[in-house]
C-alpha cells in the first residue's frame, strides 16, 4: 500500500516508518490497516516488547474501508488499549491524554492520511512541534478535504473532482494541504465556466 | 546584514556596574525617536572602534521588547579573550557615539508552546530577561531556573525573584546547589519548550539529558554565540576579488576578508546563523571549523568554511569570495 508523493509540491505530508524511541511511554494512535504497522512494530522490538507495550497506550478506530483489526491489537497486552469507532469519538481521549501527559512521551501514528492528519493536528494544539510525532502511512488513500470557498470538510474523499458537501461545488483536489486543518484543499473547477466540470475520476481509493 | 547594511547610530545613555565582570549599557537613539521592534532573544552587533581596530560582537538584547525608548545589553568581562569586552569595559562611558546592528533574533521563542522551561547558566541569563518581559506580558506559562557561581557573580538574580517570585529558581555553585534537572525534564507537561543559554558544558549536558529523556529536536532551543579563537597566521586568496591576504593570529577570517574592503555577508559572526557560509574552492591542508552552523559531513568535505569562527592551517586556501 503507497501513496504518490513525487512531482508534487512541499506542502505535500510525507511518512516515514515508525521507530521506537526512546521517552516516558509510547501513544500509538491508528486506524484501519495502521494495526499493521503496531503490529510490526511490537515485532521488531524483539524480547524488549513487554517493557515496551508496560508504558504503551493504543487508541484504535477501523478505517474509512472498514477494516477492523482492534481484536489483534487488543491481544497485544498494552498497558492501555481503546477502541473508538471513528476520529470524532476518539478525539475526547485523544485530548485527555495530551492533558495528563508529561515531556518525553513518545507519539506514533499510523493508518489514514486523515487518521495521522488530525492526530497530529491535536498534538500540535498541545504545544509538540509537528516534527515531534513519527506517522507511518498504511491502508486506504481516500482524503480529507476542506472546501476553500465555504470552509467545509468532505472525509474520504475518493474521487477528483468531486462536490463539496457542504456547499455543493465542484471542487479539483489540489496537494495544498494544512496542517492546522489537517485537510487537502479542494478548490471550484467550474468557477469560469460554470457547468463544465471535467469526469469524476477515482484517484484516492 | 552585511559590511553595507545599514546600522543604527546611537548614544550611551547609561552604564552600570552590576558586579565585578559585569556591566549593563543602555543605548538610545543619537538625535532621539525610538528603536526598531524586537523579539525576546534578539541580539545586537556592536560596533566599536578600538583605537583603530574594528571589534563587531553579538550580545543579548535584555530589555523589554514592548519598551522601544531604548535598548540594553550586559556585557561580561573577558580578560583573556580578544578585547572586545575590555573595550566596552574600560572605554564605553555615557555620551558616547556608537553604531549599533539592527536586531537579530536567532533564539526566539516558541509561542505555540504550552509552557516555556528557560534554563540560564551566568551570563546566559540575558536573553532570557527579554523573554520573560514578552512572555508575562502575554500571560503565558514559564519557568526560570538560572545557575551562577555566587550570589554577587548572579546578574539581576534579586530583580527577577522580585519580579516573577516562584517562578525563579536559583542554584549557586558556591552553596553546593545544583539542578536536578533529569527530575524538572520528567515533571514537564505535554507541550513545554525548553530553551538553554550559557557555558557550553552546560549546553550540552541540558541539551544530551533532554534528548535521552525523549524530548523531540523541536522543543529544544539553545543559544551560544562563539568568540573567535585565536591562532596561527595563515595567508587567504580570494578568488572573486582577486586579493591574497593574511589572518592575523588574534583576527578572524571575516574581519581580515572585510579589512581588504572585500563586501562578505555576516550576521551573528559567532558560527551559529549561517549567514557568512563561504565556498571553499581549493583546500591543500586543514580547515579548523568551530561554528555550529555545518553538518558533520559538509565540514568533511573540505567545501564551505563560515569566516566568522574557523581557521585553516596548511599550504593553501582559495575562497569563493
Amino acid at each position: 500500500m503507497s501513496i504518490v508523493v513525487e512531482g508534487t509540491i512541499p506542502s505535500r505530508p510525507r511518512y516515514g516508518k515508525l521507530t521506537l524511541r526512546e521517552g516516558s511511554g509510547h501513544l500509538m494512535v491508528a486506524d484501519g490497516e495502521g494495526a499493521e504497522a503496531i503490529l510490526e512494530l511490537v515485532a521488531r522490538a524483539g524480547g524488549a516488547a513487554p517493557g515496551v507495550l508496560a508504558h504503551t497506550h493504543i487508541i484504535y478506530m477501523p478505517g474509512p474501508t472498514g477494516t477492523d483489526m482492534s481484536a489483534r491489537l487488543q491481544s497485544l497486552g498494552a498497558d492501555a488499549f481503546f477502541r473508538a469507532n471513528d476520529y470524532a469519538t476518539a478525539q475526547p481521549r485523544l485530548k485527555k491524554v495530551f492533558a495528563d501527559a508529561k515531556m518525553g512521551l513518545q507519539i506514533y501514528l499510523t493508518g489514514t492520511e486523515g487518521l495521522i492528519g488530525q492526530a497530529q493536528r491535536d498534538a500540535m494544539e498541545a504545544g509538540l512541534p509537528h516534527t515531534a510525532v513519527q506517522t507511518e502511512f498504511r491502508g486506504s488513500s481516500v482524503r480529507r478535504v476542506q472546501c476553500v470557498h465555504c470552509k467545509g470538510i468532505t472525509e474520504n474523499v475518493r474521487t477528483d473532482p468531486f462536490q463539496c458537501s457542504h456547499c455543493g461545488l465542484n471542487l479539483f483536489v489540489r496537494d495544498h494541504y494544512s496542517r492546522r486543518h489537517a485537510a487537502f484543499q479542494g478548490v471550484n473547477i467550474d468557477a469560469e465556466d460554470p457547468g463544465q466540470v471535467p469526469p469524476a475520476v477515482e484517484r484516492f481509493k | 546584514m552585511s559590511v553595507g547594511a545599514p546600522k543604527i547610530a546611537v548614544t550611551v545613555a547609561e552604564v552600570v556596574e552590576v558586579n565585578e565582570l559585569i556591566k549593563r549599557f543602555r543605548f538610545v537613539r543619537t538625535g532621539g525617536g525610538v528603536m526598531p521592534t524586537f523579539s525576546g532573544g534578539s541580539h545586537i552587533v556592536v560596533d566599536m572602534d578600538d583605537h583603530g581596530t574594528r571589534r563587531l560582537n553579538p550580545y543579548s538584547l535584555m530589555s523589554d521588547p514592548a519598551d522601544p525608548s531604548s535598548y540594553m545589553i550586559s556585557v561580561r568581562r573577558d580578560d583573556q579573550g580578544r578585547g572586545g569586552s575590555l573595550y566596552m569595559h574600560r572605554h564605553v562611558t555615557p555620551g558616547l557615539q556608537m553604531q549599533i546592528g539592527h536586531p537579530v533574533n536567532l533564539f526566539p521563542l516558541d509561542l505555540r508552546g504550552r509552557k516555556h522551561l528557560l534554563v540560564a547558566g551566568g551570563i546566559g541569563i540575558t536573553p532570557f530577561i527579554a523573554q520573560m518581559a514578552q512572555l508575562a506580558a502575554r500571560g503565558e506559562r514559564f519557568e526560570l531556573h538560572y545557575a551562577a557561581r555566587t550570589r554577587s557573580l548572579g546578574a539581576y538574580m534579586d530583580d527577577l525573584q522580585a519580579r516573577y517570585g516562584d517562578r525563579v529558581h536559583l542554584y549557586l555553585d558556591d552553596q553546593g546547589q545544583t539542578l536536578d534537572l533529569k527530575t524538572l525534564l520528567a515533571g514537564q507537561p505535554f507541550g513545554t519548550h525548553l530553551y538553554v543559554c550559557g557555558p557550553k558544558p552546560m549546553l550540552n549536558w541540558v541539551l544530551s539529558t533532554a534528548k535521552a529523556m525523549g524530548w523531540p529536536d523541536g522543543a529544544v532551543h539553545s543559544e551560544e554565540f562563539l568568540a573567535p579563537p585565536v591562532g596561527k597566521p595563515f595567508a587567504v586568496e580570494l578568488a572573486t576579488s582577486g586579493k591574497t591576504i593574511t589572518v592575523d593570529g588574534n583576527q578572524s577570517l571575516l574581519e581580515a576578508i572585510e579589512k581588504a574592503g572585500v563586501d562578505a555577508p555576516y550576521l551573528c559572526r559567532g558560527g551559529a546563523c549561517g549567514q557568512c557560509e563561504t565556498d571553499v574552492l581549493q583546500c591543500d591542508g586543514h580547515l579548523e571549523h568551530n561554528d555550529h552552523w555545518l553538518t558533520p559531513e559538509q565540514k568533511a568535505s573540505n567545501r564551505k568554511i563560515m569566516p566568522c569562527v574557523s581557521r585553516f592551517h596548511g599550504q593553501k586556501l582559495v575562497l569563493d569570495r
